[in-house]
């Protein structure tokens, strides 16, 4: 429809007003069934009702709204134009500034995520919802490691979540290891799948490598599935104790010789204390995922890993044994994923083979892509939009996944390299003079 | 490292490369001295880049043997390393025709990177590195050092903490040739380094050839369409043809050759070849 001004051009305001008009006769026409006309209960017949009125207001909306989203649309192409023009020269210190308000908007993050359940310390729901985000901010990070990081596409991360709650789930009913017991040891058979998995695809890249992977991921679910002995099959594992708080239950009342959380500090039972320690646990443990992750990534490993992301032939002339930095890219993400699966089981209290379906994995790869590969408060912007916005959804029941998609287009759209695709250097040459002159 | 610039660094005695029915390098032999640049030229498709293949283990030869006289580690068979050791332990490293940095890294970074093994080693696998122990800030603080000291070299300081890939080719290759620097090589085998170089640059190439092996006595080995280059800084030519070494000898001996101009300019020109093949 030529009536309807596409052009780049700044437009005249008699286009304006013509292009508005055009698209208040379309919302005429799409008005008159949907607005215009409804049906009413008139003594037990349905009759046809006109609102004349409301179709009328609707289609000025229209016209003014057009308007409106023209004029915002030109200003923010006109500011970008305007700020392209200015910065072209200064894209270091405009880094530098996207850094700044990075950790600015790091230490608001954390500040509100400790200060979260004490807000909200009797509401059940968000204390929960914000423990599920933080959930997957520690396995974004962990898989930012293997994605983002060493740039090996890995469709079957979930494998290593239901690796570290499984061990977690049977040390614990079987053995009677204690959460603390249980964390280091499924993480390490978590890390030690990851290695097993490295192996055999050392040799595959990009797409290929994601296949494997993914059968990986749904060869480690079916198992599940299928070796009842084991793992109980689809009826899962449950009652699966809880973490104590050093040593003190969080229940109503304590076994013989021992007592609980709330009479220990003399308070009274309340079930949010668990809820709130679970939220605490696992913010520590994924703000020690965060420290470990970042560290690691200025150390020679780290940037081997993006050295190996940018070109792997290149590695090989500079000495580097690509297997060994594959594997350790491998078993550190696994790891991590072991230990949020660890915590994930003894959250739950009962875990079976349906947690763990591809799903999961595409969400968790969504999160780190969405975030920007390799960026750490990407990873943390992306998860809370990916569960918030299901969540938020909730009221619109069937349209919640409508919703999600049009989100997940709109950021790609509007920032195709991820939320916060800058990238920080691990080290600058003017900080290395000043840190050796410490 | 020795400066002792006598005697044959690297030895390739009867190469031969094949890639099924195509015999990329056939029986070839040749000699890289100690403290010299050696030229390899011929025309598109000789087998040059894959003599460099082969020389740094992305490739098995098919036969052969390629001998390094490494001068602390004793000699060192290269077609039995696995392409990582061969810069690691052999300390052969090259550049490549098309560059291949890591090109979101800053250039400091890649320099870094050439530095891997020493840091790794001093990190303990990382676990001195997580705790940032003396010792391995110390070697991180030499790596960085020894960085500086090459970007300082090759006038890339001020560049320093720019994402490689967004530099212009020119200088894309020189910091090709710094990370290849970093990895402290015996040999230094250079791809077709002065490709898309504009002449000043490739003057500049030259300048830094001759510092490294004139002062710093590290072997070079280059493959070079530029003639500026080849035959202004090279003290030895190999020239190779479909495989085959046709002729070697010094920048001057090599010009006149009435097979290397055969095989660039075709057989018209032999005739009128050989008499200045005699003078």
């Amino acid at each position: 429809m030529s009536a309807v001004v596409f052009a780049r051009h700044a437009m005249t305001p008699a286009e304006r007003l013509r292009d508005a008009s055009w698209v208040a006769f379309v919302g005429l026409i799409l008005g008159i069934p949907l607005i215009g006309l409804t049906t009413v209960d008139v003594g037990g017949r349905l009759a046809i009702e006109t609102r004349f009125g409301v179709l009328a207001a609707g289609v000025v909306a229209v016209f003014f709204g057009r308007l409106l989203l023209r004029w915002a649309v030109d200003q923010a192409r006109n500011r970008k134009l305007e700020r392209d023009r200015a910065s072209t020269a200064s894209a270091a210190q405009r880094a530098s500034g996207t850094q700044k308000v990075v950790s600015t908007l790091g230490w608001l993050m954390l500040g509100a995520s400790i200060a979260l359940p004490i807000m909200f310390s009797d509401n059940r729901y968000v204390v929960d919802t914000a423990t599920t985000v933080l959930i997957y901010v520690m396995l974004g990070w962990g898989l930012n490691v293997v994605v983002g990081l060493a740039g090996l596409l890995d469709l079957g991360y979930v494998a290593f979540y239901a690796v570290g709650a499984y061990s977690y789930a049977l040390l614990s009913t079987q053995f009677g290891w204690s959460f603390w017991e249980a964390l280091p040891v499924s993480g390490a058979l978590a890390a030690s799948f990851g290695i097993l998995l490295g192996y055999p695809i050392l040799r595959l890249r990009g797409d290929y490598l994601a296949i494997v992977t993914l059968g990986f991921g749904e060869i480690v679910r079916i198992i599940l599935v299928n070796w009842t002995e084991l793992s109980g099959g689809p009826n899962g594992i449950s009652s699966i104790p809880r973490p104590s708080f050093f040593g003190l239950d969080f229940s109503r009342s304590a076994p013989e010789g021992q007592q609980t959380f709330a009479g220990f500090f003399g308070l009274d039972f309340s079930p949010m204390h668990r809820l709130i320690f679970l939220y605490y646990l696992i913010l520590v443990l994924a703000l020690l995922t965060n420290l470990f992750v970042s560290r690691l990534r200025k150390l020679p490993v780290g940037r081997a890993w993006e050295a190996l992301r940018e070109d792997e032939i290149a590695c090989q002339a500079m000495g580097m044994n690509t297997t060994n930095i594959k594997l350790s890219a491998f078993a550190i993400g696994a790891m991590l994923g072991g230990f949020a699966g660890v915590f994930f089981a003894s959250r739950q209290g009962f875990i079976s083979p349906e947690s763990f379906v591809f799903t999961e994995s595409a969400i968790v790869l969504a999160i780190v892509v969405l975030g920007g590969m390799g960026s750490q408060m990407g990873v943390v912007l992306a998860a809370t939009l990916l569960v918030l916005i299901p969540e938020f959804g909730r009221n619109f029941a069937e349209y919640r996944m409508l919703l999600f998609g049009l989100a997940m287009v709109l950021i790609m759209v509007w920032r195709p390299g991820g939320l916060l695709a800058h990238r920080e250097p691990t080290l600058r040459l003017g900080a290395a003079g000043k840190e050796g002159a410490r | 490292m020795s400066k002792n610039a006598s005697g044959t660094l690297l030895s390739v005695r009867n190469l031969t490369m094949r890639f099924g029915g195509l015999t990329a390098i056939d029986d070839l032999s040749l000699e890289v001295p100690a403290g010299k640049i050696t030229g390899i030229i011929g025309p598109n498709g000789a087998g040059k880049t894959t003599l460099f293949n082969c020389l740094t283990g992305f490739y098995k030869p098919t036969t052969g043997t390629l001998r390094l006289a490494h001068p602390t580690r004793g000699e060192i068979r290269l077609e039995a390393l696995a392409s990582h050791l061969v810069a690691r332990d052999a300390q052969v490293v090259r550049t490549f025709q098309n560059i291949r940095l890591f090109p979101k890294m800053t250039v400091l970074e890649n320099l870094i990177v050439a530095q891997h093994n020493v840091l790794q080693r001093a990190s303990k696998f990382s676990i001195a590195g997580i705790f940032k122990l003396p010792g391995y800030r110390e070697a991180e603080r030499q790596a960085i050092e020894r960085a500086a000291m090459w970007l300082e070299r090759l006038k890339l300081t001020h560049l320093a903490d720019h994402a490689a890939g967004d530099l212009p080719y020119g200088i894309q290759r020189r910091i090709e040739i710094a990370r290849a620097l970093c990895v402290d090589p015996v040999l230094l085998c250079l791809d077709e380094p002065a490709a898309g170089l504009n002449p000043r640059e490739s003057a500049e190439l030259n300048e830094l050839l001759l510092y490294l092996c004139g002062e710093l006595g590290i072997a070079i080995l280059l493959i070079e369409h530029d003639m500026s280059v080849v035959m202004n800084v090279s003290d030895h030519i190999g020239v190779i043809s479909y495989g085959r070494k046709i002729a070697e000898g010094t920048p001057e001996q090599v010009k006149h050759d009435p097979q290397v101009i055969k095989a660039y300019l075709g057989e018209d020109e032999e005739e009128e070849v050989a008499g200045g093949a005699a003078a």
